[in-house]
């Protein structure tokens, strides 16, 4: 298979200042991430993972650095420009979730086409779609506070395919979840990369992270380790 | 987004807190209505007071002793002796006046009237027998007060329908009974007809006696209240007043027209007064109204941010599934406005009906001003996006990330 890089970041890092006290969350941090991979970034709580999912997810920029997703450099646009690369190249799935509440498994699902400006039916018919493959057929009309945490996250994952994104980023996806139902949706995700997906997921528990192909582990805002299958990776190992 | 779906979906999230949202609707409820209603009342009143005004003739003329100037040096209008019945007298018969159909020289008073146990306070009308051609005033039954009456200082009376039923009651006939007023005794010998007329200016209110008896033997005054003068047509009432204010400036030996000791005027003057009295206590009263739309307004804005606190996870996540700023803005607008909007149609349909109970309690005809309503929606419209401007540029400058951590 052709190998295409979807995201690059170069040397990318990102200092906090809350007044004088400089906090740097992230130092140099570059990484290559090919179409088709199953990420892991791992790390301890405070390390800066959730920082540079934020930066890989479009929803903050660096302070310094480049970061190119999908060959476009995108760490100097502008609040709405960055939306639209939300919008059409990001598929988000949060620990809590973060459905609509009071809203049907159908109308959350179909939240991301409606700022794309896709037309109605187009809207239903892929919302509809996407819920089926994801098991929940008889459940679209069902308000969100009705359906259980893994149910939930299913329609999390339903909504954030839709625009048919080059990433699906997922910030701890099983962390609110019972254990039955985090083994459902990593196999979920094993079969969405099977597909040729391309997932990134932050979490801080190993055998969640050993799901993916890669995992790169992060302590006080750089690499430590990143390995594919177990190895370590050359390409970064030739950087550091 | 199609704007019915967002209209929809704002919608929707307003019903979620109900009571929050009829409270934060109830002041703008408030002030439409009590904007609309006191326009349409102003509106109404004034409407009424001017076809009252015409209904008496448009080719009126009233001569009042006192000037109508500014300052204090004058005096009220009304508040002088200087009309004559001489003055009257020589306005008929002068030469200078060519313009002057009928003259008809009045003198009134308040006075408390007594017939058996019964008394009330009403206006009494020193008139000639002209005054029932020049104000139009029909009799239902007897007769007004003849030229003979005048003369001979006879002790009659007629009184208007509502001075019958405050002393004889409806049924009765007052027609040859006595009434007492100033101590002197009179004989009805008349009714007019109703005229209609509410509160101060109740044209069924009055007794009529003659000039003579009302200025020798009830008050003992040798002057005029007024000289009501009725031209021979509208298209002369300019010349009418020229000619007859010469005259009586002439007749006072005043040399400067802007001393005058008496004031002529027509019933257009008398209606652009009116008006303007009642236009200005109609905008003062909307003004009160229109700070109580501004207070509903500001209730407005203040659930508009608190709503924005609350959802300030849900803004995050919209951002983060790609909402632009405008997006964001334009939900909170339209949840703002559709509350100020529905506080326009439930406020000006509650002005509407208050202000017809209100006509209906103060006798004036009921009348809807349409520019009023058209004005309450369009102003609802307005403070929506005024008062709701804040709260959504707020929340469409919320971060993502800071927004999706919000708990």
């Amino acid at each position: 298979m052709k190998k295409t890089t979807i995201i690059q970041t170069k040397n990318i890092s990102k200092v906090y200042k809350t007044g004088e006290v400089e906090t740097v969350a992230l130092s140099n941090v570059s990484i290559n991430i090919e179409k088709g991979e199953f990420v892991a970034i791992m790390g301890p709580s405070g390390s800066g993972k959730s920082t540079l999912m934020h930066i890989l997810g479009a929803l903050d920029l660096p302070s310094s650095g480049d970061y190119l997703l999908d060959g476009k450099n995108i760490s100097r646009l502008s609040e709405d420009e960055l939306a639209d690369i939300r919008n059409r190249q990001i598929g988000f799935v949060f620990q809590a979730f973060n459905l609509l509440p009071r809203t049907t498994a159908l109308k959350n699902v179909m939240l991301p086409m409606i700022y794309a400006g896709i037309d109605k039916e187009e809207r239903l018919k892929k919302a509809k779609k996407y819920l089926e493959m994801l098991g929940l057929k008889d459940r679209m009309e069902h308000s969100s506070n009705q359906l259980s945490g893994g149910q939930q996250q299913r329609v999390a994952i339903a909504r954030a395919l839709v625009m048919d994104p080059a990433i699906l980023l997922a910030d701890e996806p099983t962390g609110n979840i019972a254990s039955v139902q985090a083994e459902e949706i990593m196999a979920i995700f094993q079969e969405l990369n099977d597909k040729g997906n391309t997932i990134i997921m932050i979490t801080h528990e190993s055998d969640i992270a050993h799901h993916a192909k890669r995992i790169i582990l992060i302590r006080d805002g750089k690499i430590v380790t990143d390995e594919v299958n177990g190895k370590q990776n050359k390409v970064i190992r030739k950087n550091r | 987004m199609e704007s019915k779906e967002a209209i929809f979906e704002s919608f929707g999230a307003l019903m979620i807190n109900k009571m929050r949202t009829s409270l934060a609707i109830l002041g703008i409820i408030i002030g439409i209505a009590s904007v609309i209603a006191l326009i349409s009342l102003g509106q109404s009143s004034q409407k009424s007071i001017e076809s009252r005004i015409e209904s008496l003739g448009s080719n009126l003329l009233t001569v009042r002793p006192g000037a109508m100037r500014e300052g204090a040096v004058r005096g009220a209008v009304g508040g002088r002796t200087s009309l004559t019945w001489d003055d009257a007298k020589e306005i008929a018969v002068s030469s200078q006046v060519t313009t002057i159909s009928k003259v008809s020289p009045e003198f009134s008073e308040r006075s408390q009237v007594v017939a058996g146990g019964n008394n009330t306070n009403t206006q009494i009308i020193g008139a000639t027998p002209v005054y029932a051609e020049v104000h139009k005033v029909n009799i239902t039954s007897g007769n007004f007060i003849s030229q003979n009456d005048v003369d001979s200082m006879a002790k009659v009376a007629v009184l208007g329908p509502q001075v019958v039923t405050d002393l004889f009651g409806d049924s009765a006939n007052p027609i040859g009974q006595t009434i007492r007023v100033n101590s002197q005794m009179l004989t009805v010998v008349g009714i007019t007809e109703a005229k209609g007329g509410t509160g101060f200016n109740n044209q069924d209110d009055i007794v009529y006696v003659p000039l003579t008896t009302a200025q020798k033997q009830l008050f003992g005054a040798n002057y005029l209240n007024t000289i009501s003068l009725e031209a021979k047509s509208s298209d002369v009432m300019v010349q009418a007043q020229n000619e007859v204010g010469y005259l009586l400036l002439a007749r006072h030996h005043l040399s400067d027209p802007t001393n005058a000791d008496f004031s002529i005027m027509s019933q257009q003057d008398l209606i652009n007064t009116v008006s303007s009295a009642t236009g200005t206590f109609t905008a003062l009263l909307s003004g009160i109204a229109a700070i109580s739309l501004l207070v509903g307004g500001i209730g407005i804005m203040n659930i508009m941010l608190v709503t924005v606190t609350e959802r300030t996870r849900e803004i995050g996540l919209r951002k983060a599934l790609g909402a632009k700023k405008k997006i964001i803005i334009n939900q909170f607008l339209t949840e703002a406005v559709i509350l100020t909007f529905s506080g326009g149609i439930i406020g000006s349909l509650l002005g509407v009906i208050a202000s017809y109970f209100i006509a209906k309690i103060i006798t004036v005809d009921f009348t809807i001003s349409l520019p009023a309503i058209i004005l309450a929606f369009f102003v609802s419209g307005v403070i929506g996006i005024v008062f709701g401007w804040y709260p959504a540029k707020k929340a469409s400058d919320l971060q993502p990330i800071e927004a999706l951590r919000y708990e």
